[in-house]
């Protein structure tokens, strides 16, 4: 590749400028009422992912504060039983679905193609329609939980509760469809990761050379592929069993409820380490940054990531130890889930080992980083505990288990994602945010996170269960039941200044500069925020930290991508050399088009079958209408094409 | 010092196989697809498991137009080797034929598939083992009729255009994906029909 490389008159300041110019004009994302439905830009979706997540965030943060009132002291009636599993289940599947996934894909979304140095993202007709097939599903929940139809019966919507017998009315059914929903959105996104991570990168990013972040979204990206399909399956079927009367959960009729069980955890396990690895990537990320080295033990980390999707696969049934399974199966799913601890171990030594000898700066993002260390570490211990049959046996059903996925999935992910905004807020707005605002909101918010959710491992312990809506004085569970509500409000006031502190930045921070926190990676080689074509000229890579390497302002960039269409270098799989060149499709308002018929589908199918049959014709009006070219002078090109490549036959021949 | 540079405007602005993202863009998707029918297979597997006979309670179904079919779809994938084959080679005129006859067979195939639902000897609310077969049948049934479709449409771009390079990508991950129909069939078949008789 670098024997090719050759001083060249475009090069030329003047050229380059102009050049920027036409690029400019030809990725501009489109205007007006119609456009805003139109856009395609990574960028531009993957902030709209992050912000509709945190939005349905907040919201859970207040269903989430609506239980802690009800349960701060005994014989609560602020909330009564129906609304109360209303609740506590709306909580549930707003933080998985609508929080969790979607916002660790976003920040894929938004960075992947930036950290590779790839102009666009593969396919991002499909991803604009990932983006609003997420947002009706969030719409389409809170629109019927404000009918009183949300879904009650847990995250998990066990059967029988959630069948045909016992899921009377149609909440059952709106679990159902949220999940058909966000799960089309997440399988469609992980489509263009993987493409994106395999196709798209920089020349010279050969596969050990892709950031942490990026291997982090690729093995997740395979894990969302495989694992979405199994909770597909399964929430097709119960629909099916709801609406046309299909037996796959009816014991009388030799269905069976614990098969439920088995494709909703198969799917629900790995989902934990679908949130979770993207956050580890972004904490090597931070990391790496602020003590000014690369991540320790690149190799290591990189087969932690890996080992741990694999091994995500196969601990699901730790979830299920009380349904009465043959011992020698539960053995096993306890080995597994404790060897799931090693890989998690290995990555944790890494950045101790990063941070030892590192020069370290205690910034906003490297202290969520540091509390994500002692919350993530706090909730592994409880989970090899609850890997034991005997242990998770007796609390099984309790607040212990409340407390440990809260300490696994707050410490894991969100302290993560706190951090990574602040880290990557001036890539994203061209602002800072306000250390001083940032450093008064992690306190409270380790602090209160501790208050909040340590006392429900030992109101676990004394037995009080989970999913209830009050408890009786006698239990003595109220002082530490009020210790935890008081943290909730704790943590409440924090993520306020937090939200107060992203709100005034945008408007009054200082503005950021390409590269504030002197980083290693390519998303930071561009402006802040970046132009709608990323980088102009391309760039390539020499090394594993671009802008650290010593060959940073000598290293050859990538000229001869066509700037008045959507051209996009396609490089090779293993060590990204130059293969072909690909034109992108211009933004179209057919996948929104596409995702309100689908929507329509999927709501329609609560109330009657045909809904699928009908709902077929305009998605595939849809469908055709996003395909079907745009009258050009395609052909014209499409025959200089031939020509060269029977050229090249010939020449090769 | 002006930095160095590599030229691409001599590269190609196509490829097929591993190296167009559409193929990897297909390939994610069969991934994905052939997970779900994994999961369905898995399900049947544990239905059979947890039941003292098999089919419980109902004859196998009839064997005549499940082979006749799988008959059909093998030989279907012979018209679209031919279509790839034409697509790579950027010869419109062959594309446009196999693609035709791909899709006379696309559609007789979906047209013996009304009568295979006919002779499964089940309902699919009779028991489970009727939801599974049914389910079964159906989700194949529905990769049938969106291929068929995305066939039809791709063929009917084929002919009155407007043209671009990266139609004749589409075309040969389109036989691609037909291949993955063929292939998931095999199993699918395997289950439905020749289980109930093994056990």
């Amino acid at each position: 590749m670098m024997e090719g490389a050759t001083a060249d008159p475009r090069l030329e300041p003047a050229a380059l400028a102009r050049e920027a110019r036409e690029l400019a004009r030809t990725w501009r994302e489109p205007e007006g009422f119609i456009g805003w439905f139109s856009r395609i830009d990574h960028k531009t979706i993957g902030v709209r992912f992050i912000v509709t997540a945190f939005c349905f965030f907040m919201l859970a943060g207040l269903l989430a504060a609506a239980m802690r009132l009800q349960l701060a002291q005994p014989r609560n009636t602020i909330l009564g039983p129906d609304l109360y599993n209303q609740i506590f289940t709306m909580h549930g599947i707003t933080m998985m679905f609508l929080f969790a996934v979607p916002v660790v894909l976003g920040f894929g979304i938004y960075f992947v193609p930036l950290m590779i140095g790839a102009r666009a993202i593969a396919f991002p007709r499909l991803l604009a329609f990932a983006y609003w097939m997420f947002l009706f599903s969030g719409i389409f929940l809170y629109v019927m939980f404000l009918l009183n139809v949300g879904p009650d019966r847990g995250w998990f919507s066990y059967v029988p509760l959630a069948g045909p017998e016992y899921g009377i009315g149609k909440r059952a059914d709106v679990w159902a469809q949220l999940v058909s929903f966000t799960e089309t959105s997440g399988l469609s996104v992980s489509v263009c990761l993987i493409v994106t991570i395999f196709k798209l990168r920089a020349p010279g990013m050969a596969l050990n050379r892709i950031p942490l972040f990026v291997w982090a979204e690729l093995v997740t990206a395979f894990m969302v592929a495989a694992s979405m399909p199994s909770v597909m399956v399964a929430s097709g079927t119960l629909m099916m069993d709801r609406l046309v009367g299909t037996q796959f959960y009816n014991q009388a009729e030799g269905g069976d409820p614990i098969l439920w069980q088995h494709l909703f955890w198969f799917f629900a396990h790995p989902e934990v380490y679908i949130i979770f690895l993207p956050a580890q990537g972004i904490v090597s990320m931070i990391i790496a940054t602020f003590t000014g080295r690369p991540v320790f033990g690149y190799l290591a980390m990189v087969l932690s990531l890996v080992a741990t999707a694999f091994i995500g696969f196969g601990v699901w049934v730790h979830h299920m130890f009380t349904t009465g399974l043959p011992q020698f199966g539960t053995s096993f799913f306890t080995a597994a889930s404790i060897m799931i601890v090693v890989p998690s171990g290995v990555q944790i030594f890494c950045w101790i080992a990063t941070l030892w000898s590192g020069r370290v700066r205690f910034a906003t993002p490297l202290l969520y980083a540091l509390g994500f260390f002692m919350v993530f570490i706090m909730g592994g211990l409880t989970g090899v505990m609850l890997a034991a049959v005997p242990l998770d046996a007796q609390v099984h059903d309790t607040f212990f288990v409340v407390a440990h996925f809260h300490y696994v999935l707050i410490g894991g992910s969100v302290f993560p994602l706190l951090g990574g905004v602040h880290y990557w807020f001036p890539k994203i707005a061209g602002r800072m945010l306000s250390e001083r605002l940032g450093k008064i909101a992690f306190w409270p918010l380790l602090i209160g996170f501790n208050m909040t959710f340590f006392p429900q491992h030992i109101l676990g312990l004394m037995g009080m269960p989970r999913r209830v809506y009050t408890y009786p004085v006698e239990m003595q569970w109220g002082a530490l039941n009020l210790l935890s509500s008081l943290g909730a409000l704790t943590m409440f006031a924090a993520l306020t200044v937090y939200l107060v502190n992203v709100l005034v930045s945008l408007r009054r921070g200082a503005v950021a500069t390409e590269n504030p926190w002197g980083a290693s990676s390519l998303e930071w080689s561009t402006s802040s925020p970046p132009p709608p074509y990323n980088f102009h000229p391309a760039p390539t890579v020499t090394g594993r930290e671009p802008l650290w390497e010593p060959d940073v302002a000598e290293r050859p960039v990538v000229i001869g991508l066509s700037a008045d269409k959507r051209d996009v270098l396609v490089t090779q799989l293993m060590d990204a050399e130059p293969d072909h060149r690909k034109e992108f499709p211009e933004p179209t308002v057919w996948p929104f088009l596409t995702a309100v018929a689908v929507g329509g589908l999927y709501i329609g199918s609560i109330f009657t079958p045909w809904a699928v049959v009908w709902g077929a014709i305009p998605t595939t009006i849809g469908l055709i209408g996003w395909a079907w070219p745009r009258k050009g002078n395609q052909p014209r090109h499409l025959e200089r094409e031939i020509a060269h490549r029977h050229r090249a036959a010939a020449e090769h021949a | 010092m002006t930095p160095k540079a590599i030229d691409v405007s001599r590269l190609p602005a196509y490829a097929f196989g591993h190296r167009s993202i559409m193929w990897w863009g297909g390939a994610s998707l069969m991934l994905m697809e052939g997970a779900m029918f994994a999961m369905l297979i898995v399900s049947y597997i544990y239905l059979k498991g947890r039941s003292p006979e098999w089919p419980p309670g109902y004859f196998a179904p009839v064997l005549f137009w499940g082979t006749l079919n799988t008959v059909v779809l093998l030989a279907s994938a012979l018209p679209n080797h031919f279509a790839k084959a034409a697509a790579e080679r950027l010869d419109l005129r062959r594309l446009q034929l196999w693609m035709c006859v791909a899709l006379v067979f696309g559609v007789g195939f979906v047209v013996i598939r009304v009568f295979e639902f006919r002779s499964l000897n089940v309902w699919w609310d009779s028991n489970a083992y009727g939801s599974v077969v049914w389910t079964l049948l159906g989700f194949h049934t529905l990769h049938l009729v969106t291929d068929v479709l995305d066939s039809a449409v791709l063929t009917a771009l084929l002919f009155v255009g407007p043209l671009q390079e990266s139609h004749f990508t589409d075309a040969s991950e389109n036989a691609l994906y037909w291949y993955f129909v063929v292939i998931t069939w095999l199993p699918v078949y395997a289950f439905i029909y020749l289980a109930p008789r093994l056990a």
